[in-house]
């Protein structure tokens, strides 16, 4: 499609936000008020089209992607569930978009905001018991952001017992945040290597193991959709050197109901409730990446924190600066409050069992998935997952198939791709998370059609490199766009 | 089950192909001793029960009929048609673009992002957005840190205080000097900084500052800048993107990196999010700027297309070694601030910039005219100014919101001097009969 740019015509006009004309102020220029040598020399070169062109631009995108509102789309570490549509008009409600964030904090304001700050009180409150923590920030603005804040916390925490610790490790199966987040809270980042069965090796991790050890971040499941049994184990040995545990909450989807971080002995976790929680992905964002703690790093959680007062009748909220220890602010206000508002949205309609359900769900159908393509694909670990597997393509690298072919024929019979090259401990991966709200009848032709395309990789390998055929483009030139490095439209 | 479209049929015959009796088995190798503890939470609601709950939390805020609250955060109108656009399933409920072929919708609208915010700011690379402003000014810091390697930072006290704050917590584990150079009634001490810069700008790695200020001073900080320039040290513009439409631009004020909360870019207010980071700089930083970047190349049979480039710098690769830990971007935040670029054109963005700009200064000149009140200083203005009362602004604040007004900011929570001073900011929403209001209460209340 043109570029927007290129659609451009001069003196075309869409939307005037205001009237000036009508006012008494009419004609006014920013002259008037600011000298020349402020002012810039010519107006940005924005694009001239009218609401229609705007409307047919936008549309005609927008049926260049794949979605989950269109497409099966099983990719792998992100839960890609159904996203219900009920939670967006609660979110869009003016009484909760029109709030300056800033209201809360002025005298009076607080009694303005209570629908607000219950939002967030009931948010966290639910967040605790789902996972077994003390409390919850929904400050984090993403998952990525949910990292950091942990690890500064894990360095607060330390800070306050003079533990002298410099470091963090994490397993070669973490996701890349893991250690990037870690070394950007100060610390160096040590390589846990998994085990031949993909779990953390409990031994392996006594080895690294010292005083100077901070922390061991990790999920469970793990990035291979795998239940980290040793757990007790190595939350035994790292009590041993005052070091903290870290969930990653990414693949907290598999074990609601069953398990709670809090009771197995994690410290932090952050959530993705642009994934368990079914906010949208957006295209990548915005997320929110809300931090649970146990009790002994409440103290250094980020502020303000929304309390309840429960003297009077009616309960009221209000916001608590009287936060010594506290690490700051990791966000201007209350992290994205247009965000966890659909995850308190889908956590009370769905409940205690639904949550539950909706783990069960997704286990299940993961397993029905692994146990349809084992025979085809090869599942290097397990032999139950949770709520995704790998599988590796590395059976049909002989006849010069690749993990990618794979994953670009699938998008011709109109499903997105599974996560491809993730966990990196798995050659030629192809990770599937189907999540719960995919039925049979879709896992089933999905199955299907894949099973033609492995069978199309032995017979007619060519075909495949040929794939996509049938999408907007066909496959795209990444190092030329790395060379040529377009990433703007010419003026 | 809500969303869960198994029935039971379908359940056994699944159970069975997996070989387990039931969905508990699934989790058997779960250890007793790590079941939950407890699991109270409460049952579920039908979809009319919770959105008739949410909606009982939405209507018991009653939100003040006029706001003149700003402090970087505004209520701009919003054209109907960035909601409708960006609401739609195939943008709302996409992910990540990694397979291009399948996403060039989201792929195309980032890069019109990154071309509209190379425009507004007058840059030459911007990234696909970050959190909020705020972590786009810790960004272009860090970018500054690695590009000089050095790991000191001049930062104006005219810099909303709130992205202060943000930069001292996610810095404080890093080896980083921050030097807050103290304002004058508001007003960035240059002086100072062209001294400090003077003595010490070999050790600098950027000087940062805002325009408008914080207290929504117009500035011009092209002597800094060329200072700083002159000692190796980059130069960080954080700007207001509705004004951008025609204050002078970071460039023209020789800039290395701009950033901007793009909030007032078709976002709504929302409490505090989600926002979004516009990141961009000169050519030179290009290897710097974190963050996704997308960029145009063609496919095999020449057509045109796009793809997230440039990945070598990102976590997923580099892991520890990555220029930032940011994993997203704000896309669908990024892609209303786009579409409301394109619906306003450059007239529309210049008419809610001058429109917002001469209520602003219709309402300082009554408000001024209120005995015991002045302006906190003289310098231009824009959209928002300061204003010393005859008492403590707090208390004016709880009067005016009785009335149902938010006059505006206090600040004497950021700046100890400043009990009695208000920040006012107005925007094209504000009407004259508001202002009328605001003035009234104001004079009512001191």
């Amino acid at each position: 499609m043109k570029t927007v740019f290129a659609q451009s015509r001069p003196n075309r006009q869409g939307v005037m936000p205001a009237r000036p004309a009508s006012s008494k102020f009419s004609g006014v220029t920013a002259a008037m008020f600011l000298p020349e040598e402020l002012l810039r020399k010519t107006p940005p070169a924005l694009p001239q089209l009218a609401e229609l062109d705007v409307v047919r631009h936008f549309t005609g995108l927008s049926r260049l992607n794949y979605s989950v509102d269109g497409n099966f789309y099983p990719l792998g570490s992100c839960t890609m569930k159904y996203n219900p549509k009920f939670a967006e008009v609660a979110a869009a409600l003016p009484g909760f978009t029109a709030a300056h964030p800033l209201l809360a904090q002025l005298p009076g304001g607080e009694d303005m905001v209570q629908g607000s700050l219950e939002v967030i009180w009931e948010t966290e409150k639910l967040l605790c018991e789902l996972n077994g923590m003390d409390a919850f920030t929904l400050q984090p603005m993403a998952g990525a952001q949910g990292e950091l804040t942990g690890a500064l916390l894990i360095a607060a925490y330390h800070k306050a017992k003079n533990n002298k610790k410099t470091k963090i490790i994490c397993p070669d199966s973490a996701h890349g945040t893991n250690p990037a987040s870690a070394a950007l809270a100060g610390y160096e980042v040590i390589n846990l290597k998994s085990r031949d069965d993909g779990l953390v090796d409990p031994d392996a991790l006594a080895e690294l193991l010292d005083d100077e050890v901070a922390a061991l971040m990790m999920t469970c499941p793990n990035t291979l959709g795998l239940f980290e049994k040793h757990l007790p184990a190595l939350v035994q040995k790292l009590r041993a050197v005052d070091a903290l545990l870290y969930y990653d909450g990414a693949n907290l989807n598999a074990i609601m109901g069953r398990m709670r971080v809090g009771d197995v002995g994690f410290d932090v976790v952050h959530l993705n409730l642009h994934k368990t929680m079914s906010t949208p992905h957006g295209g990548g964002g915005p997320g929110s990446g809300p931090v649970g703690v146990s009790a002994r790093l409440t103290p250094f959680l980020p502020g303000p924190r929304v309390v309840k007062n429960t003297g009077s009748a009616d309960s009221t909220f209000a916001l608590n600066y009287d936060l010594p220890q506290s690490i700051g602010q990791v966000t201007p206000f209350y992290g994205h409050f247009g965000v966890y508002i659909k995850a308190l949205a889908y956590l009370l309609r769905l409940g205690g069992e639904g949550l539950s359900r909706a783990s069960d769900y997704a286990v299940l159908n993961a397993n029905y998935m692994r146990k349809r393509l084992e025979n085809h694909l090869a599942v290097p670990y397990s032999d139950l997952c949770m709520h995704e597997f790998a599988a590796s393509a590395t059976a049909y690298e002989a006849s010069g198939v690749r993990a990618l072919d794979i994953a670009k024929a699938l998008l011709d019979k109109g499903y997105h791709a599974p996560t491809i090259y993730f966990p990196l401990i798995v050659k030629e991966c192809l990770m599937f998370e189907p999540t719960e709200t995919e039925s049979k009848e879709t896992l089933d032709r999905f199955c299907d059609d894949l099973l033609n395309i492995l069978e199309q990789a032995r017979k007619d390998p060519d075909a495949l490199h040929a794939a996509p055929v049938s999408l907007p483009v066909r496959r795209l030139d990444e190092t030329r766009a790395a060379r040529e490095m377009v990433l703007s439209d010419e003026l | 089950m809500p969303y869960i479209p198994h029935n039971d049929e379908e359940t056994s015959e699944m159970l069975k192909v997996v070989g387990v009796k039931s969905l508990d088995d699934l989790f058997a190798y779960i250890p007793k001793e790590m079941r939950p503890k407890s699991f109270d939470l409460p049952s579920g609601l039908t979809e009319y029960e919770t959105a008739t709950r949410l909606a009982g939390l939405a209507a018991s805020n009653c939100l003040p009929g006029a706001s003149f609250a700003g402090a970087g955060f505004y209520d701009h109108v919003i054209p109907a048609a960035v909601d409708a656009l960006t609401s739609r399933g195939e943008f709302l409920t996409a992910y990540t673009p990694y397979q291009a072929e399948a996403a060039q919708g989201t792929l195309q609208a980032i890069f019109e992002y990154q071309t509209i915010v190379c425009r507004l700011l007058d840059m030459d690379i911007a990234n696909a957005s970050v959190y909020d402003g705020g972590s786009a000014v810790f960004e272009a810091a860090m970018m500054a840190v690695r590009a000089t390697r050095r790991n000191r930072l001049l930062v104006d006290a005219a810099l909303n205080p709130l992205y202060r704050k943000m930069l001292f917590t996610l810095t404080a584990n890093l080896e980083l000097e921050i030097q807050i150079i103290e304002q004058q009634n508001g007003l960035t001490d240059k002086a100072k900084l062209l001294a400090e810069l003077d003595a010490n700008g070999d050790k600098i790695a950027a000087v940062v500052l805002q325009n408008p200020t914080f207290f929504g001073n117009v500035q011009d900080y092209s002597d800094v800048f060329a200072k700083a320039k002159s000692k190796g040290a980059l130069s960080i513009l954080s700007v207001y993107p509705v004004m951008q439409a025609i204050l002078k631009t970071p460039r023209e004020m020789g800039a290395d990196i701009a950033v901007a909360d793009g909030q007032s870019l078709g976002q709504p207010l929302n409490f505090g999010g989600p926002y979004l980071g516009m990141m961009a700089c000169t050519k030179e930083l290009v290897r710097q700027i974190p963050g996704r970047i997308v960029g145009r190349t063609n496919d095999l049979e020449g057509k045109t297309g796009y793809v997230l480039t440039l990945q070598a710098r990102e976590q997923h690769i580099r892991r520890a070694k990555a220029t930032s830990n940011i994993c997203s971007n704000q896309a669908l935040c990024a892609l209303r601030a786009l579409a409301h670029l394109c619906l306003l054109g450059p007239k529309g963005l210049t008419a809610a910039a001058e429109r917002s700009l001469e209520l602003a200064h219709f309402a300082a000149k009554r408000i001024c005219s209120l005995p015991g009140v002045s302006l906190l200083n003289q310098a231009p203005f824009g959209n928002e100014f300061a204003v010393r009362l005859p008492k403590q602004a707090t208390q004016v604040v709880a009067s005016a919101l009785e009335q149902g007004i938010l006059p505006g900011v206090p600040l004497g929570r950021w700046y100890p001097d400043m009990d009695s001073v208000l920040l006012i900011a107005c925007t094209e929403k504000n009407s004259e009969e508001q202002i009328d209001a605001l003035v009234q209460v104001l004079g009512e209340s001191i």
